[in-house]
């Protein structure tokens, strides 16, 4: 492994706040909500009806025009994927073969690893093949087999895999490095951001697009969370309120499509090109709760291990840490997970660290979710500023975070971001102020 | 920064050949045929009517445990009993000092098997004619009524991940990756750095899969990936032969052990083997195809033996990923060639999946184990049901019969759908 540093270079957020950086953290820093009432289909009959959806969002205005026809086959996450994707890149300023006719980047030097969740197929196009192949009303496998299934479009099992997150994306802007899809829930994001680090320490890449992008706004997906209680269903006539990220009156989350990619870049070539720095990526760590398995008892998925680690990894202690971006679900269990694990790291100091978690305003993106924390993380560098944690009034009990429904002005040299997912696992960033 | 040598000391299996190693390897090496008529649903009118089940696997046998995962889903049982196996080779049990925290989860898991009847019944009844939908209001009436959360949250390809660290009481870094027919041979790669670069120690890797569900089968049916030889089910898999329609659809869990040398050494662990090299890459060239010069696959090999410090002269054996359709039996082998150049047409080549069918994201870690053995008992694992040369595929894919041989080093590939490439390279211990 070479002592090789490394940047982020360009990120690409997407979410109901907007697609692109400027946008996106503009509305951040506003503590503007982008949870609002499903319109995709009736949500009528489900606990919770609101969620935060990208409106008049197409990847086909984010690739090629010869690779428009390939949008058809790309399931909403890809979609979502592919957008931040374009918008990464363009921001960092290294042109690939899908944002120029001259890339400046060689593509056996370009990898990627985008990560994904479980890819709910569409069910209208199901349905329509489903209904040719029943029988009293019933489906039937035996006509399914004989005609049904061919009403499905040849293609449709690629629509749903979720390494086409990352195909696709590696096909439009050339990048033959290593590629991987980690699906590891919401920990996906932190998880391949570490993955992606050690492939330009060790030599394996020169740049990196990595995070991660999901979309559950679909009646499966919006069921799913909903069987787990995870859902607010208080604030169906108040969407904005409906998460309230480590307040006494959380009860619940809600989705939110959406995802983040960031250009992780070697810091000599970044700097030889004159490219802008957001961030550092200096300390990395991940761990696991064998408690995962029991879905009805929310964990933390042992962040506090994974945050001890990163620090160790970075060289520094936990004194040096100037800021925490923390998740913040919403959901009660989940939240006091959170929070009692920020402590074991920080014990009374965590009272004095300035802290946020912006999913009151996303909503939660699953694999996309940490995309989206690690994106606002690097900008919070870049700006020294943090932005608000809307809808924090009164800490829940047991949590000390040193929250503000404010941005805030701060100095930060040390940022460090984690996140966890149902099932257990969880994955800690830490992100440095470019130093010469 | 650490570089540390990463060893192999465990390893366990659950495929349709076998229920742990030694009866897979006997399997193979005596021509045992894994596919048969699909058991687990009815397959009788669908293109392809066969697929390589794991049969008669007693989860409560094979697990003490049994309990504490009944919820899981059926790779994931499987992968549960492959981990046991390995666990109980590499002696990691009586290890006392063993750090749980060092110990980490790396797997390349499929999603859990889908909800099927429940699923398809809740879009019929819940049709919208008139609109052509499904009518969302009723779709969730039935939901509530009909469906598990168990059931629906272990599909997420991070339970197994779970399952296993829940098993193992282990809390060290935990990922699952999910590239396809490719994930497993990456998850080993990734794992092996994660141990080589310190982030852990010790890391229970591999991958387990099972898409023989309906819809599973109907995805890859329209693809026209699958094999519809009905008329010869035991023969159907024919990686590299003329003949070849398509690969068959297997399922399965592979899970090795591995761990730095150091802690290896240090508390008298079997060595199976050292992982020396990995390497990884993107076609970036369709998703429907893969790059027909073979040029992704062939900078994954040499990504891995660069990593190896190896050169083509030093493989003994490559395990392909061979899966049976026209169009990857046919860039492999121009990868094969463009990788390892004059050396290639004496470099004995096969393709296991020719008896195991193909077990999808859990293949590489269940190729990878025939390797090891290869290396133990110094012997090739043959290419069965090859018997109509193809031009286009014209390397020494060790036809029918196992071989003996000098095994030293063995390269494994593995090639997902959508150009994501991996390979390894795992070489006898010496200290």
């Amino acid at each position: 492994m070479t002592d090789k540093r490394v940047v982020i270079t360009g990120v690409g957020p997407i979410s109901a706040l907007g697609v692109g950086i400027d946008e996106f953290w503009a509305n951040l820093l506003e503590g503007k909500s982008g949870i609002a009432p499903i319109s995709k289909f009736d949500p009528s009959n489900f606990l919770c009806q609101v969620a935060g959806q990208i409106e008049g969002f197409s990847a086909r205005k984010c690739v090629p025009k010869s690779y428009r026809k390939a949008v058809k086959v790309m399931a909403r996450d890809i979609e979502l994927a592919v957008g931040a994707a374009d918008a990464a890149f363009r921001d960092s300023g290294i042109e690939t073969k899908g944002t120029s006719d001259e890339p400046n980047i060689q593509s056996s030097r370009l990898g990627c690893n985008i990560g994904a969740g479980l890819i709910c197929c569409e069910l209208d196009e199901m349905g329509l093949a489903a209904t040719t192949a029943t029988t009293d009303g019933k489906f039937d496998l035996t006509k399914w087999g004989e005609t049904g299934m061919q009403n499905l479009t040849p293609l449709w099992l690629l629509k749903y895999l979720p390494n086409m997150l990352s195909c696709h994306v590696t096909i439009i802007h050339g990048a033959e490095g290593p590629s991987n899809c980690i699906t590891c829930g919401d920990a996906a994001s932190h998880l391949g951001v570490g993955e992606s680090t050690i492939y330009i320490k060790r030599g394996a890449a020169d740049a990196v697009i990595t995070g991660g992008a999901e979309s559950k706004l679909n009646m499966l997906g919006l069921f799913r969370p909903s069987i787990m209680n995870r859902l607010c269903n208080d604030s169906n006539d108040n969407p904005t309120a409906a998460i309230k990220p480590f307040d006494a009156a959380h009860s619940g989350t809600a989705i939110g499509e959406g995802g983040g990619l960031l250009i992780l870049e070697d810091y000599d070539r970044a700097k030889e090109r004159g490219s802008k720095m957001y961030a550092e990526v200096v300390g990395f760590g991940a761990a696991c709760d064998p408690k995962g398995i029991e879905l009805e008892n929310p964990t933390a998925g042992n962040l506090a291990q994974a945050a001890v680690s990163a620090i160790k990894n970075a060289g520094i202690t936990p004194e040096d840490i100037d800021a925490i971006f923390a998740t913040g679900t919403g959901v009660a269990g989940e939240d006091t997970a959170e929070a009692a694990e920020w402590k074991k790291v920080f014990g009374e100091r965590l009272s004095e660290i300035p802290a946020c978690a912006i999913t009151a305003q996303t909503g939660i993106a699953f694999a996309g979710n940490g995309g989206l924390q690690l994106v606002a993380a690097a900008k919070s560098v870049m700006e020294q500023t943090l932005p608000p944690t809307v809808n924090f009034q009164t800490p829940a009990e047991g949590c000390e975070l040193n929250l503000t429904s404010q941005a805030r002005k701060t100095d930060i040299k040390y940022i460090i971001t984690g996140t966890f997912t149902v099932g257990g696992q969880s994955g800690v960033c830490i992100l440095k102020k470019v130093e010469a | 920064m650490q570089n540390r040598r990463v060893v192999i000391t465990g390893m366990g299996t659950v495929n349709p050949l076998g229920h742990d190693v030694d009866s897979t390897w006997n399997g193979i090496l005596g021509g045992d045929m894994g596919p048969t008529p699909v058991e687990i649903f009815n397959a009788g009118t669908f293109p392809t009517q066969f697929a390589s089940q794991v049969k008669n696997f007693d989860f409560e046998a094979a697990v003490p445990n049994a309990k504490t995962h009944e919820k899981a889903g059926r790779h994931c049982k499987f992968a549960i009993a492959a981990a046991l196996q390995a666990w109980k080779q590499s002696g990691l049990a009586d290890f006392a000092e063993l750090d749980k925290s060092r110990t980490g989860v790396y797997l390349g898991s499929g999603e859990g098997s889908l909800d099927f009847e429940n699923f398809i019944s809740l879009i019929v009844e819940g049709w919208d004619e008139e609109n052509r939908q499904v009518d969302a209001t009723k779709w969730a009436q039935l939901a509530k009524q009909r469906l598990d959360m168990y059931r629906e949250m272990e599909q997420d390809s991070n339970m197994v991940c779970a399952h296993l660290a829940a098993e193992f009481g282990v809390t060290g870094p935990a990922y699952n990756v999910l590239t396809a027919c490719a994930a497993s041979t990456q998850a080993i790669g990734e794992a092996v750095m994660q141990v080589r670069y310190g982030y852990a120690d010790t890391i229970i890797t591999g991958g387990a899969h099972s898409m023989i569900h309906p819809l599973g089968m109907t995805g890859f049916n329209r693809l026209t990936a699958l094999s519809q030889r009905n008329d010869d089910i035991a023969h159907s898999s024919r990686p590299f032969d003329l003949t070849r329609d398509g690969f068959v659809l297997g399922e399965g869990a592979s899970i090795l052990i591995i761990e730095t040398l150091e802690q290896a050494q240090k508390r008298g662990a079997p060595i199976l083997a050292e992982v020396v090299g990995y390497g990884a890459s993107a076609d970036a060239f369709r998703i429907t195809d893969q790059d027909p010069e073979g040029e992704g696959a062939a900078s994954s090999m040499r990504a891995a033996l660069a990593d190896a410090n190896l050169t083509p002269a030093d493989i003994d054996y490559i395990s392909a990923h061979g899966t049976g359709t026209k169009q990857n039996d046919q860039v492999e082998t121009l990868a094969i060639k463009a990788a390892m150049g004059e050396l290639a047409p004496t470099t004995p080549v096969s393709s296991v999946k020719s008896m195991l069918g193909h077990l999808i994201a859990a293949a590489g870690a269940t190729e990878l184990i025939t390797c090891i053995l290869a290396m133990r008992d110094q012997i090739l694992p043959p290419t069965a049901n090859l018997n109509t040369p193809d031009p286009d595929c014209d390397l020494d894919y060790i036809a029918n019969e196992p071989r003996k041989a000098d095994v030293n080093i063995c390269m494994s590939n593995s090639m997902g759908f959508g150009g994501q490439n991996n390979t390894l390279i795992i070489k006898q211990f010496e200290a």
